[in-house]
């Protein structure tokens, strides 16, 4: 990998709530290059989600907080920085396309003015340059008739294409981060392929780097270039997709690959039981000193409930953190 | 027991919404579904898949006599459930119960988790006070709960254990067939794994006919013994779980197939595929000939003039394509 564009480095980030302190993100790092597609994948509450928003400066604070680590783009620490000085980061140099599109629409505004706006607030575009510039994001994102659409509010247009508006405002002031939190989960799957076309297009073509946060492995094996596994708050294994994917090391991906009914071109004729996971996530407030997955784990061994397993090597640049796997 | 062997025959329903005539004008009419027909052996679990809006979960309903029928027939077994009066139809009730998506709002969250099980064995009035308490208590471990958690509230459980007092619930009255529209679609991929096993395992043990919703197609691929592809209110294709996959003749299933991105997939195979283009035309201004010609990339003038039939295209394969 080339030198990371941005990266995050033992980044951690606690809630205070009533049951105690809840550490969100535990020592996570992660990079991702220019023209570079990063995955994160991982079971609801593991701190997809929340990986974004520390990046975007955005935590809500109080209760939450970044605790320690670094967080840097092109070499520029972000962490700290004032609301003005994240605002001027967000959108010039991070976009960012949320879970929900609706909720983050403006009922009010049509969508062009939307765009518009986002361009204005970062470049010194006159008001018509920057709605033209609008109309032209919409042609890419590859709405039909974009400027009749672009007069259109948000509820008059389907969900794929508020996806794609989304898409078109994080894109308009042309990020070199784009972070992407499961753009398509509420979409059909023709929907869905047509925008994660969207997304490998631009990156080809504008070398944006990309996060997609998702929970379909199979997205992570067709777009990503590496990908990184969260549970409970840590990163868990790291690596290149196609190693990751082929040769898992920790037992919690290997459950997730195994648990899932993936499509298969050839079915077989006698269906065996799905693989499981058993148990539940556990919660962050009530995690003990040793692996956060050794409730749930087959693998687990005396030492597994004593102290945490740190990221390490274990195949070249892929990183396990289970006292178990490795070479 | 004789019903435990009774198939569900759809024939012909159609589900259409508004078009009464307002104050001024008539209202549009909604053609959710328009004419789907199958049947489902006793045992067996049909799954129907399609785009959002296609109809799935209003075929499902109207199965369950939960939404009008404009028309068609729905039988299980030898109760013709389209047709029955309301007493008759309360009656009926315990022989096919339903299980939603959201296992958070389809619960009631001021009851207590034993009382929500119970609720259709009371309606009902099926066996005694105690026989009821003893069968709760039995349904509890048949899901993998445990019988003590009967005294809990919704809201003390995670979202797979509600899943599972749902399907609790919905066993409570010994039915024939459940419903389940996207049983598993709001949980986590290992609660989800966990749910499909534990529904495959009570099917095998007590016989159960499932009508299984999803817009997982691998979902759909592991549980369901034949399929259909809904668009537009009507069915476009229909076959056995091997055939579908292997051999696709629809163009929307094949688009809808190429749509999927596959774990053993990469980064090269994912530019060859077909990509349909545009949104589904509304289910109130249907277009004239065929409902996909609008996305259809392999279209040709007269799919837009003639209406292409559900027909035998193989052994047990149907599908609607003036081409094939
Ligand atoms: N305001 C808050 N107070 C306390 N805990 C919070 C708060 N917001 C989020 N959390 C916790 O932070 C953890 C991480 O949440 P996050 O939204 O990052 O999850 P996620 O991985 O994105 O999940 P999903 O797949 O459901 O979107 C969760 O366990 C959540 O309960
Ligand atoms: N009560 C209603 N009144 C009017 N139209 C309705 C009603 N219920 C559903 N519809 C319409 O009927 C069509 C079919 O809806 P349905 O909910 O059955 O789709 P679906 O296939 O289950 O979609 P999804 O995958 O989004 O759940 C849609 O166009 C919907 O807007
Ligand atoms: S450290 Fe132990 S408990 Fe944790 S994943 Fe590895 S083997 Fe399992
Ligand atoms: S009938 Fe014509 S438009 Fe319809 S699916 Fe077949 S080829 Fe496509
Ligand atoms: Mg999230
Ligand atoms: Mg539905």
């Amino acid at each position: 990998m080339s030198a990371p564009l941005l990266s995050v480095d033992d980044v951690v980030v606690d809630f205070k709530t009533r049951a105690g302190n809840a550490r969100v993100l535990d020592h996570v790092s992660l990079e991702v290059a220019s023209g570079e597609i990063l995955g994160i994948v991982g079971e609801s509450g593991c701190g997809k989600s929340m990986t974004a928003l520390s990046i975007m400066g955005l935590v809500p604070s109080p209760p939450g907080k970044v605790t320690s680590g670094s967080i840097r783009l092109e070499g520029r620490e972000l962490v700290g920085l004032s609301e003005a000085e994240l605002c001027e980061v967000r959108g010039r140099d991070i976009g960012m396309i949320f879970q929900e599109p609706m909720s983050s629409l403006n009922p009010v505004f049509t969508v062009g003015e939307q765009i518009a706006e986002s361009v204005r607030l970062h470049e010194n575009a006159s008001p018509k340059a920057a709605m033209a510039r609008a109309v032209e994001m919409l042609r890419a994102v590859e709405i039909p008739e974009a400027d009749l659409r672009a007069k259109a509010y948000p509820h008059q247009l389907s969900g794929g294409m508020r996806q794609r508006v989304m898409i078109a405002i994080a894109l308009a002031c042309r990020p070199r981060v784009l972070i992407a939190d499961e753009p398509t989960t509420a979409l059909d799957a023709t929907v869905q392929a047509q925008i994660f076309d969207l997304l490998q297009d631009l990156q080809s073509e504008t070398g944006t780097a990309i996060i997609l946060i998702t929970h379909d492995m199979g997205a992570i094996a067709e777009l990503a270039d590496r990908v990184a596994v969260m549970y409970a708050g840590r990163v868990v294994e790291k690596g290149t997709v196609d190693t990751v994917l082929s040769d898992p090391q920790h037992p919690y991906t290997k459950g997730l690959i195994t648990c899932v009914p993936h499509l298969e071109p050839e079915p077989p004729l006698v269906r065996a039981p799905l693989p499981e996971i058993p148990g539940v996530v556990p919660a962050l407030t009530e995690l003990g000193m040793g692996c956060a997955f050794a409730p749930r784990c087959g693998n687990r061994i005396a030492q597994c409930g004593e102290a945490k397993p740190p990221l390490e090597a274990t195949v070249g640049p892929h990183l396990t953190a289970c006292w178990v796997a490795g070479p | 027991m004789n019903t435990r062997n009774s198939a569900l025959v759809v024939e012909d329903l159609k589900v259409h919404f508004g078009g009464g005539r307002g104050l001024f004008t008539t209202k549009p009419t909604v053609h959710a579904v328009d004419g789907v027909s199958f049947s489902v052996p006793a045992g067996a679990t049909f799954g129907i898949v399609g785009e959002s809006g296609s109809g799935k979960t209003t075929t499902a309903l109207a199965i369950m006599r939960l939404v009008p029928v404009t028309a068609g027939r729905v039988t299980l077994g030898n109760t013709v459930i389209s047709e029955l009066d309301k007493e008759d139809l309360r009656a009926a009730r315990r022989q096919f119960q339903i299980v939603f998506q959201d296992p958070y709002s389809s619960l009631d969250p001021r009851k207590r988790a034993g009382e929500i099980v119970r609720e259709p064995l009371d309606l009902m009035q099926i066996g005694t006070r105690a026989e009821r308490d003893a069968k709760v208590a039995d349904l509890f471990e048949q899901v993998g709960l445990r019988p003590e958690q009967r005294a809990l509230f919704p809201h003390q459980f995670s979202g797979g254990q509600r899943q599972r007092l749902g399907l609790a619930r919905a066993l409570s009255t010994e039915p024939d067939l459940i419903v389940c529209d996207e049983p598993v679609s709001a949980l986590d991929v290992a609660i989800q794994a966990q749910i499909l096993n534990l529904m495959a395992r009570l099917q095998r043990d007590l016989g159960l006919t499932y009508l299984f919703i999803s817009h997982d197609l691998g979902v759909v691929q592991h549980i369901c013994d034949e399929i259909a592809v809904m668009y537009l209110g009507q069915i476009v294709e229909q076959a056995d779980r091997v055939t579908l996959f292997t051999n696709p003749q629809h163009p929307y299933t094949k688009a809808l197939l190429a749509a999927v991105p596959m774990v053993h997939g990469n980064k090269r195979d994912r530019r060859n595929r077909i990509r349909l283009k545009g949104d589904p035309p509304s289910p109130v201004n249907l277009p004239k000939g065929c409902r996909f010609a609008s996305r259809c990339p392999m279209a040709e003038p007269r799919c837009h003039q003639e209406v292409p039939e559900l027909r035998e295209i193989g052994a047990g394969h149907k599908g609607a394509c003036l081409l094939i």
